[in-house]
C-alpha cells in the first residue's frame, strides 16, 4: 500500500495522557467489518469520542477544537491487545503520521511501521513534558526528524533522540514495504524450502 | 556447542536470512486466516498482481464474525455476511482450504488448528490474530501478525521480525483444588503487569506446567499476549504426542514415530541462558478474577481490590463501578460467558458442566455457553454435556468467537457485569459499556448457579 514518505514532520500535536490504550479503544471490534483499508478514521477512538447515540463527547481530546495536528502523544503501553492492523489504519486515516509514547506494544509497533505511521518512543520524562506543554499551549509545535532520529519541542527544545532499526527507517524514508523486499528474496526462500521440510 | 533455548532452536531453524541492522526473514510453516484480518491482504495481492505463493500452507476458517445461533441460515447482519462471503471467495480463488460456516471442522482458528493436527511441534505458525500464541502449547513458535504481514505470508511464506528476547516462567509444585490453567496465567499477568512481557517470547516450564493437559497448556499460552509477550511456548512431551496422535493432519504410523523422535529433541538445553527468569509456586495460586480494564488487574476471587492513586487506575475502577478496598465475592453479576480461544475447549465444557450438574442456573444470570468448534460441540453432545447443561437451565450455542470480542450479536449490554472465561477485559470489549471480569470456567460456573461472584472451591466441597 503506497503511503506518504516520512522524513521531517513539523506539526502541532494532540495529547492523550492515558496509559494502556489498547487497540479495542483505538478501533472497537464492531467496526472491523469492512473489507477495505479506508474509512476507519471515522471510528477512531469511537467509544471515547461519541456517546451511544453518536453525539460527540465534548471532553474527549479529539473533539476539542483547540487541539489538532498530525502527531498523537499518548500514555505508556500504547496499542496493546489485539493484532488488528485496523488500529494503525484508523490513526493514519484520521490524519496522524506519528504516534509518540514512552512504550509501545510489539504488534502495534510493527503494524504502524508497515503503514507509514511512525512510532516514536521517548522517555517517561519527555512524554510528561509533552503533556504539560500542550496543556499550557495547545499551539505548540513539534519537529520529528526521522533521518536524524530526533524529536524536539519548537522553537528551543528540549530534544530527544529515538531508536528505529535502520532497515525500517529506510523503508519509511523511501516509501518501500516489506513485501517489495521479500519478493526480491524469492530464490533464497525457495532454496530455504529445499533444505527445510516443515 | 552453544546451549540454546527451545525458542532459539525453532526460531533459528526458520531464518531464511538476517537483514543487517534489521529484522530476520522468518519462514512460516503454517498460516491460519479468518474473515476479519485477511480481506485487505488478498486485495493487496491483487493490486500487486501476484498469486498466493504456497496455498497448501494456509488454512482458513470463519469465526470472529459469525452468529452462534441458527448458523444454517444466511448471516443476518449485512457487513458480517459480506466479510464471511469474501473469505469464501478468496479461498476458492486462491486454492486455500476453508473450514467455513457449517463445515464439520469449522471453529475458532486457535481451537481447530490443534484439533485437526495442523499444529505440530517445532513449527512456526502465524495468524492475523494476537491469540495465535495458543499454539505454543505444542512447542511451536506461534504469534499474531497484522494484515500487512498476512499479505507477506500469502505472497512469500515469510514474515520480517526482529528476534524477541527470551523469558522463562517456571511454575513449580502442584496446583491446589479448584485452581486451573486460567488461574495460573491470570496470576502471572497480575504479577508482571499487562506490559511486563513486551519484547519477550516466554517459555513456560516447571512441574505444574508438565502436569497440565493440552487444553490447559493452550489456555496458558493463549494469554501470553495479555502481558505483552509476542508468544509463549511449552516443550512438547508425551502429553503433547498423545494429543496429536491420530488427528486428521498428524503424521501417520511410522511417520508419526519418526516425528516423535524428532519432537523429543525440542527442549531447552540445560544451562541455556534466558534474558529473564521468573519462578512461581503453584501452591500460592488461588482462583483468580480481574476487577479492572486490563488483564493485569487481578485478585484472588476472595480477595479485595487494591488501591492505586494513579489516574488510570481510578478511571478503570470508575468504568467497572468498583471501589478500592472492595471485596468482590458475593457481588451479583448479570452474564456468564463460557467460550473463546482461551476456554472454549472440551475440557472447559466438562469442568463447567460438572460444576452445574444437578443445580440450577440463577434467575438473574444470562449465560452463553459457546463451544470453540464444531468438533467440540459434537464431542460435548456425545458426552451428554448438552443434556446436563439443559437440565440446569443452560443452552449450548454454536461455535465462534462470540462475546469474547462481541463482533457478532453476542454483546453484553452497557453497565452489565459479565464473568467471562475469555482473555480481555478492556473497556467495551464485550459490547459498548460492558463490564468484564475474567475468570476460569469453574469460577464462571460458580457465578452461573449462585448469581453472584463466588469462590468455586466452596461449591466443589458441596
Amino acid at each position: 500500500m503506497p503511503k506518504e514518505k516520512i522524513t521531517v514532520l513539523r506539526s502541532r500535536y494532540i495529547p492523550l495522557p492515558v496509559e494502556n490504550v489498547d487497540t479495542d479503544q483505538i478501533i472497537p471490534a464492531r467496526f472491523l467489518k469492512a473489507t477495505t483499508r479506508e474509512g476507519f478514521g471515522d471510528n477512531l477512538f469511537r467509544d471515547w469520542r461519541y456517546d451511544a447515540r453518536g453525539k460527540p463527547i465534548p471532553g474527549f481530546i479529539l473533539n476539542q477544537d483547540r487541539y489538532e495536528g498530525k502527531i498523537l502523544a499518548a500514555g505508556k503501553n500504547f496499542g496493546s491487545g489485539s493484532s488488528r492492523e485496523h488500529a494503525a489504519w484508523a490513526l493514519y486515516d484520521f490524519g496522524f503520521r506519528v504516534v509518540i509514547s514512552s512504550f509501545f506494544a510489539d504488534i502495534f509497533k510493527n503494524n504502524a511501521l508497515n503503514n507509514g505511521l511512525l512510532p516514536v518512543q521517548v522517555s517517561d520524562g519527555f512524554l510528561a513534558l509533552l503533556f504539560k506543554r500542550a496543556e499550557e499551549n495547545p499551539e505548540i509545535l513539534l519537529e520529528v526528524n526521522l533521518p536524524e532520529q530526533s524529536v524536539s519541542i519548537l522553537p528551543d527544545g528540549p530534544e530527544e533522540s529515538f531508536g528505529i532499526n535502520s532497515y525500517k527507517k529506510e523503508c519509511l524514508i523511501k516509501g518501500y514495504d516489506d513485501i517489495d523486499y521479500l519478493l526480491n528474496l524469492k530464490d533464497q526462500i525457495e532454496a530455504f524450502e529445499e533444505q527445510h521440510k516443515g | 556447542m552453544q546451549k540454546k533455548t527451545l525458542f532459539d532452536k525453532i526460531w533459528d531453524a526458520h531464518v531464511v536470512t538476517r537483514v543487517k541492522n534489521g529484522p530476520d526473514v522468518l519462514y512460516i510453516d503454517r498460516h491460519l486466516i479468518h474473515e476479519v484480518t485477511s480481506p485487505q491482504a488478498f486485495s493487496g495481492l491483487e493490486r500487486r498482481g501476484i498469486p498466493v505463493f504456497r496455498p497448501e500452507k494456509t488454512v482458513a476458517t470463519a469465526d470472529h464474525n459469525v452468529p452462534t445461533v441458527n448458523q444454517h441460515l444466511p448471516i443476518r447482519e449485512e457487513m458480517s455476511r459480506l466479510q464471511v462471503n469474501k473469505l469464501t471467495e478468496n479461498c476458492l480463488h486462491h486454492g486455500i482450504t476453508l473450514y467455513g460456516l457449517n463445515h464439520p471442522s469449522q471453529g475458532i482458528v486457535h481451537v481447530i488448528g490443534p484439533e485437526l493436527g495442523i499444529t505440530q511441534p517445532g513449527m512456526t505458525i502465524v495468524c492475523g490474530d494476537s491469540h495465535t500464541s495458543t499454539h505454543g502449547a505444542f512447542g511451536t513458535v506461534a504469534f499474531g501478525i497484522g494484515t500487512s504481514e498476512v499479505e507477506m505470508v500469502l505472497a512469500t511464506q515469510c514474515v520480517m521480525q526482529p528476534k524477541p528476547k527470551k523469558m522463562r516462567i517456571s511454575v513449580e509444585g502442584s496446583l491446589r483444588e479448584g485452581v486451573t490453567a486460567k488461574d495460573i496465567i491470570l496470576y502471572i499477568i497480575t504479577g508482571i503487569s499487562a506490559s511486563g512481557g513486551t519484547g519477550y517470547f516466554i517459555e513456560y516450564a516447571g512441574s505444574a506446567i508438565e502436569e497440565l493437559s493440552m487444553e490447559g497448556r493452550m489456555t496458558l499460552c493463549n494469554m501470553s499476549i495479555e502481558m505483552g509477550a509476542r508468544g509463549g511456548l511449552i516443550a512438547p512431551d508425551d502429553t503433547t504426542f498423545d494429543y496429536i496422535k491420530g488427528r486428521e493432519f498428524a503424521p501417520k504410523e511410522a511417520d508419526f514415530e519418526k516425528a516423535v523422535d524428532r519432537w523429543r529433541q525440542l527442549k531447552t538445553d540445560p544451562g541455556a541462558v534466558f534474558d529473564e527468569e521468573l519462578v512461581v509456586k503453584a501452591e500460592d495460586i488461588e482462583p483468580m478474577l480481574t476487577y479492572g480494564t486490563n488483564p493485569g488487574m487481578g485478585i484472588p476471587v476472595n480477595g479485595t481490590i487494591p488501591d492505586d492513586p494513579s489516574a488510570g487506575f481510578r478511571k478503570s475502577l470508575d468504568y467497572m463501578g468498583f471501589q478500592p478496598g472492595e471485596k468482590l465475592e458475593g457481588k451479583p453479576v448479570d452474564y456468564v460467558f463460557l467460550g473463546s480461544c482461551t476456554n472454549g475447549r472440551i475440557e472447559d465444557l466438562r469442568a463447567f458442566s460438572a460444576m452445574v450438574k444437578g443445580k440450577k442456573k440463577a434467575g438473574n444470570i444470562t449465560a452463553w455457553i459457546v463451544p470453540g468448534s464444531k468438533q467440540v460441540e459434537k464431542q460435548a453432545i456425545e458426552e451428554g454435556l448438552d443434556k446436563i447443561l439443559e437440565e440446569s437451565g443452560f443452552e449450548l450455542r454454536q461455535p465462534g468467537c462470540s462475546a469474547c470480542l462481541a463482533m457478532n450479536e453476542d454483546k453484553i449490554p452497557a453497565g452489565k457485569y459479565s464473568i467471562s472465561t475469555s482473555n480481555r477485559n478492556f473497556e467495551g470489549r464485550q459490547g459498548p459499556g460492558a463490564r468484564t471480569l475474567l475468570a476460569s470456567p469453574l469460577t464462571a460456573a460458580a457465578a452461573a448457579i449462585t448469581g453472584k461472584i463466588s469462590d468455586p472451591r466452596k461449591l466443589l466441597k458441596n
